[in-house]
């Protein structure tokens, strides 16, 4: 059994107990404990069933690189899944529970997988589940969703908090091992601001386990010094439990910092992204040891040799009285020592080498250790846990020569350097013999913006293994032994989440798969949550020695951030709830929420859609919206309407350009519509143009189309006619903007009085400064709704108490507010456009009956050029007209006026499409605008529109006017 | 994630503080053109891999457009300068050059 | 008339560092460039020198600050506004030059305390280290745009006033107790 040691364990303080549970079972273990070092202490050692075979599964590492040991960690809205027990620092009432089981752990009904283990190949489902079509969708897809993914999702909201945070450096270090330690403290010295990043809560990386002294000096002693150097020092930023985990463009790297994780509820934030942008990125990464493929390598209790080392030095942790060694290098033979030295056997080290004289192994002699060389494990026994190991010849094909009794194996392939920073801005990779390992090319880096290198890896990350420089040797041994039968390759586990072994990659390959890349998706190898961190070496290998190739013949596959898996939340940063996006509010906002009013989004904008009253429907509200409007008096609230302010000797020029119309003959005091097309020709935009003085207009712009147009403008500006004197501003939030329309809309500015706005003194499309309600105002007689109507412009400091104003003002004249709905239905009444409703991007001015709207006497305006191709000037346009039904429905939204025949895909073709359908309370019926082929030649005739239901609505075509066709309403 | 020097207010923007603006240096071709050059104004956009001008505005910062000369493959940023060219300045050139002796301006 | 409303009515908020939103304060946008009377334009109304590029000029409750090579943010009280549009107006007759008032159009937050940095550098791609006493950085506070300088040991914000409350909130989830760097 694994349990805790009486002495030793450097990271643990046995001071501070701390108490915890594992599947509902209380456990205890000690402050600065890791969950798998607890869990171990606890002779917990199977915490986990594989994804697909449902095979027990323990821990096997000590890092983010373990596979095995996830958990549910916490409960209810804490609750997260797919945890790395490896990297999970323990707390006092930590939850845990295990993962991909049922009904339990110890009892789990789908390892009924694992025995029929050999029908459930690679490729099964694809080749499975591929016939009857059908089936996939309704049988086979609900099924495998169901069994497949590790951990559960929480169903309910997060209740923590994240950040985000930007910081900049000239030297990013990640990783505080000794090589990231040293490279800190030189950038330092020379003065450059540095930023360390380290992923575990300590300094130090491997050296204080697999080192006594660095430079000279005790390593201990050696780190505080060094600890204490940087501290001291303004110019270097030190983050721990901050994993760097991804490498982008021009610097940019991200980095997760678990704030909060081994403190719940504390009220700091959980997490925290860090965006980084760094001159130089150094990566310090170190290397991840490899396991073996040997059968029954997956068993509980089989673990990487750093790792059992680890369990043993920082944590106190026994793995069991007796392990076995198998390695093919000597740093494994630190493991047996380390053992040795807490009073643990090693009943033998087995090196697949034929000779083991290094330091180490003769050091490991020494010490009394059983060391057989050119010795290889045939199988490992036991189910649950490891009972014993038999052992072969690694040049034979696995007659067991002996079998030994153990509770653990603790298993050495190498070491591979973490390239993955360095390969993911396209890095690229050398193939190292000597170490059989992949690093860094330092020829070939990823670039900077000025086309120096932009990230270098020091340290185990290069591939220097051993910190004093001695030259490592590492042979390859990718299968143990190498003439293995199919018997033991079929147990011999490359990716252990994911139950990929030797044969299924074999059999990849077999099956015609020679790339790296179709062969890890065919066989799922790498692709858990561990990103292959333990497997895709191996894998390659495996694949590369059955195709006969070399390794770097066959490559190796895209590495591709985030380095560990990066909990949403720290993504999303602050963006939750109420900020999760900017929503633009108008002045009279809290007004309009007071009074009730159901909000859409208008872009960012939130604009009442309508104000229902209690028992009112929505429907019922913009009816009724609609009908007091025309009867009496409608407020509008319109300060999101885009208001751009045009100045200079050359700003008639400009809008001649940028309108389809004449805009540098309105007169001073008078507004004008006009149009925006692009460059193609398509209308982009429209509104009233308002000439302030000699040398200002002001444009009005869509509520959507503000910045678009500022920026619009701009861009002619400063890109194309950069010598015109013009100044253009954008004066959108400036102001507050009230529509008051309707019969009574004269009588309440009257009301509140301060300037004439009788017929003579400002007639229709004529705008007038002054005061009204004692505020300073702009009143622009304009009218999108076909009533008397003024818009009148406050500043928006005034404007909540100026619709206050105007809202008790006109109680008496019948005033209500009126929503976006209501101005819709007015507006189509009246067979006014609406920019994205008859517009989308393909529409011509002249498509919908505007050529009055464009000048033919310019030589130029922006989109007359792309109007004048072909296509667009064809007579065969489809083109804008009206539509009411015959039986007075309501067309419906996106419907088709149908034609005659089908087209190649045997749908019906089409001559014409709605683009605007309302039911108007003010006429009673439906009523709807649309583009039809030679429209307006067929006035009179009966079209028919396809329905959502499936049949026909028949609606006869007509102009596009429905109310107050000659505009008797609005003149008065 | 892109850094490019605003070369009006001399911040190193980086590419959210940016919006693109597509390739630099079109000629605009408007009414009285041919077919042909309103296709190649409108619609032939180079993509070439390598050596490339483009437009990008300054959105949150000052607002103004400016000029970019960069390596598609590699990102690598030869220099930024203000729009109001009608092709790309000589220092830019000599830059490019520098770093890619066998490019040929067109 | 009614006294001028600012966005967030003088909101605040403490947390490590104290957030406020002040104003309504005058501000005008000056668009010029290379005039002769520039300086003197500014000055009567700032009593400010012109900035330089990427500068703020701040003297009392006034100041002008560098917006881009043809553009001046001027900062005034409130009710001055009318009279100085009128003093820009004269100072730079008959030249090309555009004076609007944007003082409704914008949100006007202060940030202070010892770290008030903190909280506006987990909101913005700017490098506070190398952001100098004086200057005026215009960027993004999460997703809108957003002008800072340092003033009075704090920092000033300026947004558009239709998303004062989504910096609010901004800045009240940044200046959380116990989220220092």
């Amino acid at each position: 059994m694994s349990t805790r040691l009486t002495r030793g364990g450097r990271l643990i303080d046995r001071t501070a107990a701390v108490e915890f549970s594992f599947n509902g079972k209380r456990m205890r273990g000690f402050h600065g404990d890791t969950l798998a070092a607890a869990l171990l202490a606890n002779d917990q050692m199977l915490v986990g069933r594989s994804f697909k075979y449902h095979r027990p599964r323990g821990i096997v590492a000590s890092g983010p690189e373990e596979p095995n040991a996830l958990v549910n960690l916490g409960s209810g809205a804490r609750l997260e899944p797919n945890q790395r027990a490896t990297t999970t620092e323990l707390f006092d009432g930590l939850e845990c529970t295990s993962q991909n089981h049922w009904p339990s752990l110890e009892f789990d009904v789908g390892v009924v997988n694992n025995h029929v283990s050999r029908f459930l190949p690679a490729g099964f489902y694809y080749k499975t589940f591929i016939h009857p079509r059908p089936f996939w969708k309704h049988v086979f897809e609900p099924i495998i969703r169901r069994s497949a993914g590790l951990g559960k999702a929480p169903t309910q909201p997060d209740p923590d908090r994240y950040e985000q945070a930007y910081a900049f450096c000239d030297v990013l270090v990640i990783g505080a091992g000794v090589a990231g330690l040293k490279v800190a403290k030189a950038a330092a010295d020379a003065g450059q601001r540095v930023i360390l990043l380290e992923q575990s809560p300590t300094l130090g990386g491997r050296a204080p386990v697999d080192q006594t002294e660095v430079d000279g000096q005790p390593v201990e002693t050696w780190l505080s010094a060094m600890e204490a150097d940087l501290a001291a020092r303004d110019n270097v930023t030190i983050r721990t439990r901050t994993c760097g985990f991804g490498v982008y463009d021009h610097g940019y790297v991200l980095a997760d910092e678990r704030v909060a994780d081994h403190t719940p509820g504390d009220g700091r934030p959980k997490h925290r992204l860090w965006r980084i942008r760094a001159g130089r990125i150094v990566s310090a990464t170190g290397a991840i040891e490899r396991p073996l493929s040997f059968a029954g390598n997956d068993i509980p209790g089989v673990m990487l040799a750093s790792a059992v080392r680890d369990y043993v030095v920082n944590y106190a942790v026994s793995p069991g009285d007796r392990t076995v060694i198998v390695t093919n290098n000597d740093s494994a033979y630190q493991t047996a020592l380390a053992l040795k030295a807490a009073g643990l056997d090693v009943p033998a080290i087995l090196d697949a080498r034929e000779a083991a004289d290094g330091a180490l192994p003769q050091a490991a002699r020494a010490a009394g250790i059983r060391v057989l060389t050119g010795k290889a494990i045939a199988r490992v026994k036991g189910t649950k846990r490891v009972t014993g190991v038999a052992i072969c010849a690694q040049a034979g094909e696995g007659a067991v020569q002996e079998e030994i009794a153990c509770e653990a194996v603790a298993m050495s392939g190498g070491w591979s350097p973490v390239v993955h920073l360095f390969s993911h801005c396209g890095g690229k990779l050398l193939w190292d013999e000597t170490i059989s390992a992949f690093i860094p090319d330092p020829a070939r880096p990823p670039l900077n913006h000025d086309g120096s290198a932009m990230v270098e890896c020091v340290g185990a990350a290069a591939g220097d293994l051993d910190l004093t420089g001695t030259p490592v040797a590492i042979p390859p041994v990718w299968v143990m032994p190498q003439g293995a039968p199919i018997q033991l390759r079929s147990k011999m586990w490359l990716d252990y989440q994911n139950d990929v072994k030797v044969s299924d990659v074999e059999l990849a390959s077999r099956e015609g798969y020679v790339s790296v890349e179709h062969t890890k998706r065919y066989t799922t190898l790498g692709m858990a949550t561990d990103q292959g961190k333990l497997s895709n070496i191996n894998g390659l290998s495996v694949l590369a020695e059955t195709l006969g190739q070399e390794i770097p013949q066959v490559g190796t596959t895209t590495f591709r951030p985030p380095y560990t898996p990066v909990t949403i939340g720290a993504l999303a940063g602050e963006a939750r709830g109420e900020i999760f996006q900017p929503l633009r509010k108008t002045p009279m906002h809290a007004a309009h929420e007071k009074a009730g009013a159901y909000f859409e989004p208008v872009g960012l904008w939130r604009r009442p859609y309508c104000f229902p009253r209690p028992g009112e429907t929505h429907e019922q509200a913009v009816h009724r919206e609609v009908l007091n409007t025309r009867q009496n008096l409608g407020l509008l609230d319109a300060s999101t309407l885009g208001k751009i302010i045009v100045k200079g000797p050359d700003a008639g020029k400009f809008l001649d350009m940028l309108y389809t119309g004449v805009m540098s003959t309105l007169p001073v005091g008078k507004c004008r519509y006009g149009l925006m097309c692009n460059e193609q020709g398509f209308l982009i935009d429209d509104g009233v143009v308002a000439r302030i003085d000699e040398d200002t207009w002001l444009c009005h712009t869509t509520s959507g189309g503000a910045d678009r147009i500022h920026a619009w403008m701009e861009d002619w500006l400063q890109c194309e006619w950069w010598d015109w004197q013009v100044y253009t501003a954008n004066v959108t939030e400036q102001y507050a903007q009230v529509a008051v329309v309707g019969p009574n809309a004269r009588k309440l500015l009257q009301v509140l009085g301060g300037m004439d706005v009788s017929k003579e003194a400002l007639p229709f499309m004529h705008w007038a400064d002054g005061t009204l309600a004692g505020l300073p105002a702009r009143v622009y007689r304009i009218s999108f709704s076909g009533e008397l109507s003024y818009e009148i412009a406050v500043p928006a400091s005034h404007g909540a108490a100026f619709w206050a104003a105007c809202t008790q003002a006109g109680k008496a004249l019948g005033a209500m507010p009126y929503g976006t709905e209501a101005l819709h239905i007015m507006r189509a009444e009246k067979g006014f456009i609406m920019i994205g409703d008859e517009t989308d991007g393909t529409v011509i001015p002249q498509d919908l009956g505007l050529d009055w709207a464009i000048s033919k006497k310019k030589a130029d305006y922006l989109g007359k050029r792309g109007q004048e191709r072909t296509f667009l000037a064809s007579p065969d346009r489809w083109k804008l007209v009206g539509f009411e039904t015959l039986d007075g429905s309501v067309i419906p939204d996106g419907a088709y006026v149908i034609a005659e025949g089908v087209n190649a895909n045997g749908q019906r073709n089409t001559q014409g499409r709605v683009t605007s359908t309302y039911y108007s309370p003010t006429l009673k019926r439906g009523i709807a605008m649309g583009l039809l082929k030679h429209g307006p030649a067929r006035m009179g005739e009966v079209v028919e529109f396809n329905t959502v239901a499936g049949g026909t609505v028949k609606a006869r075509v007509r102009d596009t006017v429905f109310y107050d066709k000659d505009g008797e309403k609005q003149n008065v | 994630m892109l850094i490019l020097e605003c070369p009006y207010c001399g911040v190193k923007a980086e590419e959210t503080e940016l919006s693109p603006g597509y390739e630099a240096h079109l000629k605009r071709f408007g009414p009285g053109s041919s077919p042909e050059e309103f296709e190649a104004y409108m619609f032939a956009r180079k993509n070439p891999k390598g050596v490339h001008f483009e437009r990008w505005r300054h959105t949150y910062g000052c607002g103004k457009w400016f000029l970019a000369a960069r390596c598609t493959a590699t990102l690598e940023v030869f220099g930024t300068y203000p729009a109001q060219v009608s092709e790309p300045p000589a220092d830019i050139i000599a830059k490019i050059l520098a770093r890619r002796p066998d490019w040929k301006p067109e | 008339m009614s006294e001028p409303v600012s966005a967030l009515n003088g909101a605040s908020f403490q947390g490590f560092a104290t957030i406020r939103e002040i104003g309504p304060l005058g501000m005008i946008t000056l668009r010029a460039k290379g005039l002769k009377s520039l300086d003197k334009a500014v000055k009567a109304v700032t009593g400010t020198k012109l900035p330089a590029q990427r500068r703020i000029e701040i003297k009392g409750d006034r100041a002008c600050g560098w917006m881009s090579p043809d553009e001046y943010l001027l900062i005034l009280p409130y009710a001055e506004v009318g009279a100085a549009l009128a003093k820009i107006a004269k100072a730079l007759a008959g030249e090309h030059h555009l004076a609007v008032d944007v003082s409704d159009a914008r949100a006007v937050f202060r940030i202070e305390g010892d770290r008030a940095d903190q909280v506006l550098r987990k909101l913005m791609p700017v490098d506070f280290d190398w952001l100098e006493p004086g200057e005026l950085r215009r960027s993004r506070a999460a997703q809108v745009a957003a002008a800072i300088w340092q003033q009075d040991q704090g920092f000033t914000l300026v947004c558009f006033r239709s998303v004062a409350s989504y910096v609010m909130g901004l800045l009240t989830h940044s200046a959380q107790p116990g989220s220092e760097l």
